[in-house]
């Protein structure tokens, strides 16, 4: 059942990414990455991780692919892209020795077996009780850590985008004296 | 057949590879971030895989984090591409090669 | 004692040093008047110093400093006086006063007259460092210092142009002085093998250890020194073959002629000669040699002398032949009496050099004899010296040129070497020949010149007061020879005429001088009354080849030269250029072009950065994966 399902994702997941990076169009690359995001919580699920495929499905395909959606609004995305592409025979011959490598790496049967888990949950929980308890515990200081960065990380993402910050958001100031304009476009 | 680890983790390999692979060929910056949002995940899948199979929690909590992380670098990064849309007015990166040289 | 030493030794550097202060700028007659004094008392505390060491024989010595401790090797910079000594440096520092002291009028007018006063100065503090020095290497210290500021004065008017050999057969004074320095540079080789041999087997190189070891050196290394160092003497004091320098020399300003090329530098070979005389008395085989050389040496500069136009070049000759003579007596053994002609020669010698400044400065540098004639009435004291000094170069009695030329000659009758006796006499007869030639030429006759357009007139006084000192002393430096031989035999061996001689004496003395005589008389009856010019003499070949020097210089470019030219201009042309040149721009080519292919990979372009990570990525992965599957 399992088997079935992750052959269905797994080829799904590839050929949406496919897409993703070969489309000319930037609406269908954006959404065939929407559709990648989903379907990898989807892979978390059936292994058994239902916190971290909430979260994936929450922050990625949820906040992750709306900010990339206003970010296409905003650069006037709807013009086909036209890329000057070198050689793409460089670019195949690359990834495809990349990924040949990597596969030979992580399908050596020496990987898997000889790992010893560090963590492990108390036993009799389900998944999102004992990442609550190990994430509150031993994985405080990188929780908190995390949290100050993503403060960082909105804090930075709203002075880089905004437009001047002296004026007030609030309060709405119309200038009605025309000297003010004329002296605005000296 | 019987799903091992293996199978995930050349599902990641894959995933990795297509996404390095995105991120070589795209000409818009734009585009170049989706094919990073590619290997991320790709990460990801593999931390998830091995820690279901070996019963060690810590890579889901990597995965965790580097879920918050992947959200904040889109933030900054978005913000980032903004000023430099406004600067330059486009986003080729063929016609954004200052350092050149 | 010791202070008066440094005195002597260090008063010309100080006066070198001082005139190198005004060197850039215009001439300042101070300058003059200082460096004069300064050698001047340089001559005083060498004369005290020759005095004090008549009545106490022991030589003096000082240590100024280690120079070389390196193992074994220990050399300082020491200095003895001893008799050998203080004779050379009272000569020195008495023509180099003189000389400086005329240097004041004969280079009143010259643009460089600071600059000539520290060369001049600098070449006496060289040559006091060489006949003060005791041991070998302080000796080649000087020989070196001699040599490179004899460069510099000769080369003095560097800026005039070169010329072809018709016009002037010195092409041009830097030319000369190059020539001068080449060829010196030849013989240092030979000097410098010697001192090699001497320090490898004994070990040190101080004079008195030297000479006393030599009975641990076999013969046939005696030999070799002997002859290296002799070779570095050739060099120095112009002994055939190495004597072309020595007449190009004369392009250098007359003052410089009178000190460095008759008086004190080409004396310096034979100064080496008599300092090492212990090794010499060793090797009679080579002694026998060098006074054979020295006699073809008279002869043959005589022979070229009596046919030549040059006012200084015809001086030059002159020298030369005295120079044989010294190294005549040397090689004969008879060490004091080469010391006495050199005092005494030099004396005379620069006297007739300056007489020849006060007739070029008269004639506004014209050096042809056959424009000048019937100075005697424009210039009478400078005839008076010239002829003064010509006696004396020619031996007549009872000048200094007397006592010390028929000296040589009774040695080269006693030592029973007849052939050496009679090319010697035959050279002083035409010696006088000569001499007398270019005093009648020059001073009797008729003007062959426009007295309208030159104006001669004679030097100023206190040039001719100069000029007077070297004159009493060519009187009567002669009748000191007893109390010389007292003096230098102190130190060098006495010689012994035997009783055979004695006899003899009487007979060789009025034979000397009747030749002599002769020789006078028969330049007076062909010149006093005039020039008479024979084109059947002048096209004959026997004229042209002593004209043109036995067309030695010619032989020595095409023959030396040019060969060595080719072989230069190919090591630079073939070797320098194509293989030393090439590698070194090949390297530098190559990595600049290596740059420039490498700063391809920056063109600032994100995406080929992506791609070379990449690259970079799978390389660093397949070699890991190797290395883990091989291990």
């Amino acid at each position: 059942m399992e088997a079935i399902a992750f052959y269905i994702f797994g080829a799904l997941i590839i050929g949406l990414f496919m897409v993703t990076i070969l489309s000319r169009d930037i609406l269908y690359s954006m959404s065939s990455l929407a559709a990648g995001m989903v379907l990898i919580s989807g892979l978390f699920f059936i292994l058994g991780e239902d916190f971290l495929g909430a979260v994936q499905l929450v922050v990625y395909s949820g906040a992750v692919m709306a900010l990339y959606a206003f970010g296409m609004m905003f650069f006037d995305a709807t013009r086909r892209v036209k890329e000057k592409n070198g050689s793409g025979l460089l670019v195949f011959l690359l990834s495809g020795a990349s990924a040949v490598i990597l596969v030979i790496i992580f399908a050596a049967p020496a990987i898997g077996n000889k790992i010893t888990p560090l963590v492990q949950g108390s036993k009799g929980l389900d998944n999102p009780h004992a990442i609550g308890e190990v994430l509150f515990t031993k994985y405080l200081i990188p929780f908190e850590v995390a949290a100050v960065m993503l403060l960082v990380a909105m804090i930075a993402g709203i002075i880089l985008a905004s437009k001047k910050m002296d004026e007030s958001l609030s309060e709405v100031y119309i200038d009605t004296d025309p000297e003010t304009e004329k002296k605005e476009q000296k | 057949m019987t799903l091992t680890l293996t199978h995930y983790l050349v599902l990641s390999a894959i995933m990795f590879t297509i996404g390095l692979a995105g991120v070589i060929r795209r000409k818009n910056l734009l585009m170049l971030f989706f094919a990073t949002e590619i290997m991320l995940n790709a990460a990801n899948v593999a931390f998830a895989s091995i820690s279901a199979y070996i019963n060690d929690l810590s890579g889901q909590l990597f995965a965790l984090f580097i879920i918050a992380i992947a959200a904040s670098e889109v933030a900054v990064g978005l913000g980032l591409l903004i000023l430099i849309y406004k600067k330059y007015g486009t986003l080729d990166l063929d016609n954004l090669s200052i350092m050149k040289g | 004692m010791e202070n008066l030493v440094y005195i002597a030794l260090f008063a010309p550097l100080v006066s070198s040093l001082f005139a190198a202060l005004f060197a850039q700028t215009p001439k300042k007659i101070l300058v003059g008047i200082v460096t004069s004094i300064l050698i001047g008392i340089s001559l005083v505390a060498s004369v005290t110093l020759a005095l004090h060491l008549m009545e106490n024989p022991t030589p003096i010595h000082v240590e100024l400093m280690d120079w070389i401790v390196v193992g074994d090797m220990n050399i300082t910079f020491g200095f003895t006086v001893d008799q050998v000594t203080a004779a050379m440096m009272s000569v020195v520092t008495t023509v180099s006063t003189v000389v400086h002291i005329y240097s004041n009028y004969y280079m009143e007018h010259d643009r460089s007259y600071n600059r000539f006063f520290s060369y001049l100065s600098a070449f006496v503090f060289s040559m006091m460092v060489l006949v003060m020095s005791d041991n070998f290497l302080g000796l080649f210290i000087g020989w070196e210092g001699v040599g490179v500021c004899s460069w510099l004065l000769i080369g003095f008017w560097y800026h005039k142009e070169d010329v072809t050999r018709d016009i002037n057969p010195s092409i041009s004074p830097s030319w000369a002085a190059n020539e001068a320095f080449i060829v010196n540079r030849i013989a240092d080789l030979g000097m410098l093998v010697g001192i090699f041999l001497i320090y490898w087997n004994l070990g040190t190189l101080k004079y008195t250890e030297v000479f006393a070891h030599l009975d641990v050196l076999s013969h046939g290394m005696l030999v070799g020194i002997g002859i290296a160092l002799f070779i570095g003497a050739m060099g120095k004091s112009a002994q055939f073959p190495l004597h072309t320098w020595l007449t190009d020399a004369m392009e250098g300003p007359t003052p410089v002629s009178a000190l460095i090329h008759a008086a004190t530098m080409v004396t310096a070979g034979v100064y080496l000669v008599i300092r090492a005389h212990p090794l010499y008395q060793e090797i009679p085989e080579v002694s026998y040699f060098i006074a054979a050389l020295g006699t073809f040496v008279a002869i043959f500069a005589a022979s070229m002398a009596l046919v030549n136009r040059d006012l200084k070049r015809i001086i030059a000759y002159s020298t030369l032949s005295q120079l044989g003579y010294m190294f005549a007596a040397a090689g004969l053994g008879a060490y004091w009496i080469a010391l006495f002609h050199l005092a005494a020669h030099a004396f005379f010698k620069a006297l007739l050099f300056l007489g020849a400044g006060n007739v070029m400065h008269a004639m506004h540098d014209e050096l042809d004899i056959f424009k000048m004639g019937g100075l005697k009435k424009y210039m009478g004291w400078t005839f008076l010296f010239m002829g003064l000094a010509s006696l004396a170069l020619s031996g007549i009695y009872p000048l200094a040129g007397f006592f010390s030329k028929d000296a040589i000659l009774e040695v080269a009758f006693n030592e029973h070497t007849y052939g050496i006796w009679f090319v010697l006499w035959l050279t002083a007869g035409m010696t006088a020949f000569y001499s007398f030639r270019q005093v009648f030429i020059v001073f009797l006759g008729s003007e062959r010149f426009d007295v309208k357009e030159v104006h001669p007139h004679e030097a100023k006084p206190y040039a001719l007061w100069a000029m007077s000192v070297l004159a009493v002393l060519a009187v009567i430096a002669g009748w000191f020879k007893e109390d010389f031989m007292e003096f230098a035999t102190k130190f060098l061996p006495a010689y012994e005429m035997s009783e055979h001689t004695h006899h003899m004496v009487w007979i060789l003395t009025i034979v000397t001088t009747a030749v002599a005589v002769s020789g006078i008389l028969i330049a007076y009856f062909k010149y006093s009354k005039g020039l008479k010019r024979s084109q059947k003499v002048e096209n004959s070949f026997v004229y042209k080849l002593l004209y043109n020097q036995y067309y030695i210089p010619e032989f020595y470019e095409k023959a030396i030269t040019k060969p060595y030219d080719e072989l230069s201009t190919i090591a630079w042309k073939e070797i320098d250029m194509q293989v030393v040149d090439v590698t070194v721009d090949a390297i530098a080519k190559t990595i600049h072009t290596g740059g420039d292919v490498t700063r391809k990979a920056q063109d600032g372009n994100l995406s080929s950065y992506l791609k070379w990570m990449t690259a970079g990525l799978l390389m660093i992965t397949v070699i890991a994966v190797i290395t883990v599957v091989t291990n």
